[in-house]
């Protein structure tokens, strides 16, 4: 079963672009300088239309996940990891830790991650795993 | 309605209107509500009321940045806005909030994005495009998410989530119309199958088919009814945000702060006042969250109050008396059992009845920490 994707927005599209170009794009404010997520024209924090695109680092933490038992269809069959992760840049998002048992003992809070894009079909998925060193 | 209580002080459409295929509905109902805000001179945070049809007004608040008292997200179609106008009249003139955004937006030629209602996940929606694709599927694999950041900052084991379900299984016991009635033990909660890794399947809700109504009238008409009227003490109310992932802070609810504290100050009454506490206990991690939000432990103390038996039987806080999601009944929108729970204590019928308990709260929770609502009543007129 194919994995269930985004259907970009006018809104969103630059993220997926940036996702397909290896390129995690976050907004910020040009006027209070808040970065955010997920995308929109204008700044959920003063109001203010004025923002900009930006690359992020790709550098995380993991913030918080559990272990689904019960994959979907198009997840596999394995337990797999459903996780939130807090970027360098402070917005936080969803994502599943990739590259490492999807164990208790291998998934630690705050462990640092990093953004690993994968392509399913047209879309680029921005998935993590653990940090080098 | 009370004649010139209310006025509009702000008014716009989307900046163009015709053919706009660069926006998606939310980001109309978006460009509408930042036009109505200039005209008004207001900034989002100014807003803490929010109507919307088409949208759910979770979404609206939470795209927007703003943290409501009221919300209302009556769909009744073309009318809903003169419907929206009147409930928000009434609701400034009861207090519940001072200022309302109503908001609307569709993409009726571009169809660009889709509606994205309460629960929507189509692939536009930002549940669509921002979690879905992760593998969440039902509340078990979303509303548990946050738990383990909660368990992590203040300790808590997993023996204590299981902890949760084995009171609430007590006082089932006690309720002939509970759906589980066996007692169970730590070690039962924690050898059920896993479901979602810290949750176990006796840490998660039943499901079950039911319903319940309610009928309210005003204080002075109740006497004429038969039963003991259960009068409303306070209420509360707020959203914020239709995905977990977004929540500002994964060891607390604001909607549930904002909710809980609005209620407890309409009520003008403590916590010691509080004779019985219902708070909707969809997975064993709920209660833990609302005692804490609703300020009746300290942020982290809420295991050790269940574990120290406060909320059991002969505890000074009885909570979730019918046995709750976990041991009760849930037929996926529980809150109106955790209000018939709340009636029955106040009207003195319960079957786990509280000796004679005046003041009820009743706090509920909407999609995956998305909404809340918060009723205190009284049987005291």
């Amino acid at each position: 079963m194919d994995r269930v994707l985004p259907q970009p927005t006018p809104e969103t599209q630059h993220f997926w672009e940036g996702c397909k170009a290896g390129e995690l794009r976050l907004q910020r404010c040009t006027l209070c300088r808040h970065s955010y997520f997920p995308p929109r024209p204008f700044c959920p924090a003063c109001g203010s239309r004025s923002v900009e695109v930006y690359a992020a680092s790709g550098r995380a933490t993991l913030y918080s996940y559990v272990i689904n038992h019960r994959p979907r269809p198009d997840m596999g069959k394995e337990p797999h990891s459903i996780a939130v992760v807090t970027l360098e840049e402070g917005p936080r998002m969803m994502t599943n830790i990739v590259g490492c048992p999807q164990t208790p003992e291998a998934l630690q809070l705050d462990m640092p991650v990093v953004v690993s894009f994968e392509m399913f079909g047209d879309i680029a998925l921005p998935l993590f795993m653990p940090a080098e060193g | 309605m009370k004649q010139r209580s209310v006025a509009v002080v702000g008014a716009a459409e989307t900046t163009r209107l015709g053919k706009i295929p660069e926006l998606s509905v939310i980001g109309l109902h978006a460009d509408a509500a930042l036009n109505a805000l200039a005209d008004a001179g207001l900034k989002p945070a100014n807003i803490d009321g929010v109507a919307t049809a088409g949208e759910s007004p979770t979404a609206i608040a939470h795209y927007l940045g703003i943290t409501p008292t009221w919300v209302d997200g009556t769909q009744v179609g073309g009318c809903s806005f003169m419907l929206h106008v009147r409930h928000a009249a009434a609701a400034i003139n009861e207090g519940l909030c001072k200022t309302v955004l109503i908001t609307h937006g569709e993409s009726g030629r571009s169809r660009v994005g889709g509606g994205s209602g309460f629960g929507a996940r189509g692939g536009a929606s930002l549940m669509g495009q921002f979690e879905a694709p992760f593998g969440v599927t039902s509340p078990p694999t979303m509303f548990t998410i946050p738990a383990l950041r909660y368990m992590k900052t203040y300790g808590v084991t997993e023996e204590d989530l299981a902890m949760v379900a084995v009171i609430q299984r007590e006082w089932a016991a006690k309720n002939p119309r509970a759906s589980y009635r066996e007692p169970i033990t730590v070690d039962d909660v924690l050898n059920s199958p896993m479901i979602a890794w810290p949750f176990r399947m006796l840490m998660c809700c039943l499901v079950t088919d039911g319903g319940g109504a309610l009928i309210l009238t005003s204080a002075e008409h109740a006497r004429d009814f038969p039963t003991r009227p259960v009068y409303i003490l306070g209420t509360g109310e707020s959203v914020e945000t239709p995905m977990v992932s977004q929540m500002e802070d994964f060891t607390t609810s604001k909607a549930f702060r904002v909710s809980g504290k609005k209620a407890f100050d309409e009520a003008g009454i403590g916590h010691a006042d509080v004779d019985h506490l219902m708070i909707y206990d969809a997975f064993a991690h709920l209660p833990l969250y609302g005692l804490e939000d609703l300020g009746f432990c300290k942020p982290g103390e809420a295991a050790t109050f269940i574990r120290e038996r406060n909320t059991a039987e002969g505890g000074r806080l009885p909570l979730n008396t019918n046995g709750g999601g976990l041991s009760y009944m849930h037929s996926g929108m529980y809150g109106m059992y955790a209000l018939q729970e709340s009636v029955r204590q106040m009207r003195g019928i319960a079957p786990a009845q509280i000796t004679d308990a005046k003041i009820a709260v009743s706090h509920g929770v909407g999609g995956m920490f998305g909404a809340s609502g918060t009723i205190i009543f009284t049987n005291e007129a």
